[in-house]
């Protein structure tokens, strides 16, 4: 074992503008996002069999006992498992931080000369490659248990769109989450408390019209309700309402506040 | 002289607390320096402060000529960092995450690439340079942590307890790649607990006690101070402690009645170990026990602070 070749090898950052190493930097994070949802098995099965089970469970188990009127159960499901699915898929992105901050591999990447909290952004697109894979997989099981979508080609581009701003929004607050958490176990329990009554108090498998009053109005003016009933619209051709652009606002509003605290709590954060 | 690192006054705190009180030390471009101290003395906090990745309330640190507050980045391509717990991408394999970090550190791809397998092989890491990091050893984890400080052959780099939690043959293997490092000019802060490992690679040590450097010299100069070598007799049972102890008249360096144990620094030479033998059989005391070693790092506080290193609290 030699060191011979020691102190032969530059840095190339005179050849390239500050532009250029933004970008490179960025995809090398994302890059190893990426990479993570195929290495990590445990993800991987989550990420595939998951959306499968709890496609079934609703659509078999719970479905018939909800009365959803003259819609069948299975096109009122879609809009409502696919959200809840994205929602809960989000954790991800709070487990990925809190495991880079308590193995210290953040610590390394900040003691770089690279823009460190590249490693949030990393994780937050690779949750959006992630819950595209799983909406192909989910929708992809609906067709064969009877979902039958009247969306036109352009109304799946707008669909499309909706997921991925909902899940950016949502991956940027799980970031948060990640980085309040700072382990594994306390952002499982943080996660069951924020996701669970979003996701189960809202649209997403029975019509708000059938809960006791109070939880009624929160279930029909939470953030994810609006985005539900916007894809629901598209979906299946239910009436949109205010939901569509309410949903967008409320992506758009909670994006605008994650990032910047996302980024202060990066930086602030100093040592396990 | 040219100085690698350079820390002027340094203090910090933590919640009030005061961590560091005003440290000063240089060291010189190409030389190892040993920063030893027990748990909370510190150590960590330097570092993190040395590596910007905190900041330190007072003072100046100027690593390879840059501030380390005002230019943290320049600090930052000059540095490698290995902490005290192995940070490798656990989902990535060994090469994959020395590519990555040496293209963080915007060496070229194919540089990189080239680098990450030299690194393997110098490691010895080559088998399982393919496989992912879950799957490593602890010492393997180690040797790949250190690899990836060393990436981009940064002319300085930091050690923070680089052998601890480490198996023997593992800790041997960790000297041999520092002693290299050193012969090719990098200039290394490392911490320890560990005198004998101090002794070992550095040019030069600095004993931190909380939160200020209490001694400073070559390994040589501080064994000076505590003896080289530790002779260890035990009386028999029976005979008087006391009066055993005050036979040694002062040169003892502790005395543990309990265990009937008394401690004495002294060359190591044959003669002076005959002076101490013949000593007790002046007095008709008996020696059931006589062991020679070499001084500890509690051996060293002992002296230079007067109590011992251990309940200290837990380095934050």
């Amino acid at each position: 074992m030699a060191l011979s070749n020691y102190h032969s090898y530059k840095s190339a950052d005179e050849h390239h503008s500050k532009l250029y190493w933004l970008v490179h930097d960025l995809s090398i994070f994302i890059g190893r996002s990426l990479k993570h949802i195929f290495k990590n098995t445990d993800q991987l099965l989550g990420l595939t069999i998951q959306p499968i089970m709890f496609m079934l469970l609703f659509r078999y188990v719970f479905g018939g006992a909800i009365n959803t009127g003259p819609i069948s159960y299975v096109n009122f499901l879609m809009a409502g498992i696919l959200v809840q699915s994205v929602a809960f898929g989000a954790l991800t992105t709070s487990l990925s931080v809190a495991t880079d901050l308590q193995r210290g591999i953040i610590e390394r990447f900040k003691s770089l000369p690279t823009i460190s909290w590249g490693v949030l952004m990393g994780h937050v697109t690779a949750d959006l490659v992630r819950n595209i894979i799983q909406a192909i997989i989910m929708i992809s099981v609906g067709l064969l248990v009877g979902f039958h979508p009247t969306a036109t080609l352009w109304q799946w581009v707008e669909i499309t769109g909706i997921v991925l701003l909902f899940t950016f929004a949502i991956s940027w607050v799980a970031a948060i989450m990640g980085l309040v958490a700072k382990t594994i176990e306390a952002v499982q329990w943080m996660g069951f408390f924020l996701v669970f009554p979003l996701t189960f108090a809202s649209a997403a498998f029975a019509p708000t019209s059938s809960m006791a009053s109070g939880l009624r109005i929160f279930a029909q003016n939470q953030p994810v309700t609006h985005v539900i009933e916007a894809i629901r619209a598209l979906m299946i051709g239910t009436p949109v309402g205010n939901h569509a652009w309410l949903a967008v606002i409320w992506c758009l509003g909670i994006i605008i506040v994650s990032i910047p605290t996302a980024g202060y709590l990066f930086r602030r954060y100093s040592g396990r | 002289m040219d100085k690698a690192i350079e820390i002027k006054n340094l203090t910090k705190s933590f919640k009030n607390v005061p961590v560091l009180k005003g440290i000063n030390l240089d060291v010189e471009r190409g030389t190892i320096l040993a920063l030893l101290g027990p748990n909370g003395a510190g150590k960590t906090t330097t570092v993190r402060i040395l590596s910007t990745l905190i900041q330190p309330d007072g003072g100046e640190v100027f690593i390879n000529g840059y501030n380390a507050v005002k230019n943290p980045n320049s600090v930052r391509a000059s540095i490698g960092l290995t902490g005290q717990y192995a940070a490798v991408d656990e989902y990535l394999s060994g090469y994959e995450n020395l590519v990555m970090l040496g293209r963080l550190y915007h060496l070229n791809y194919a540089d990189a690439k080239k680098r990450a397998t030299e690194l393997l092989e110098q490691f010895d890491l080559v088998e399982a340079g393919g496989r992912i990091a879950k799957t490593y050893s602890g010492g393997m984890r180690r040797r790949l942590d250190l690899a990836l400080s060393l990436i981009a052959t940064p002319p300085i780099l930091f050690l923070d307890e680089p052998t601890t939690g480490l198996d023997p043959r593992s800790r041997l293997a960790m000297w041999a790649i520092i002693e290299q490092l050193v012969q090719a000019k990098t200039t290394v802060l490392l911490t320890t607990q560990y005198l004998e490992e101090a002794d070992k690679l550095a040019n030069s040590i600095a004993v931190l006690h909380n939160g200020t450097i209490i001694a400073q010299g070559t390994a040589n100069e501080l064994k000076d101070k505590v003896g080289k070598e530790r002779l260890e007799i035990t009386i028999a049972e029976g005979h008087n402690f006391k009066q055993a102890v005050s036979a040694i008249n002062g040169q003892a360096i502790s005395s543990d009645e309990k265990k009937r144990l008394i401690s004495i620094a002294t060359s190591g030479a044959v003669s002076e170990i005959k002076r101490v033998i013949s000593l007790m059989e002046n007095h008709n005391i008996e020696i059931e026990a006589l062991s020679l070693h070499k001084p500890t790092l509690d051996d060293v506080f002992l002296n230079l602070t007067g109590h011992k290193t251990t309940k200290e609290s837990e380095e934050e």
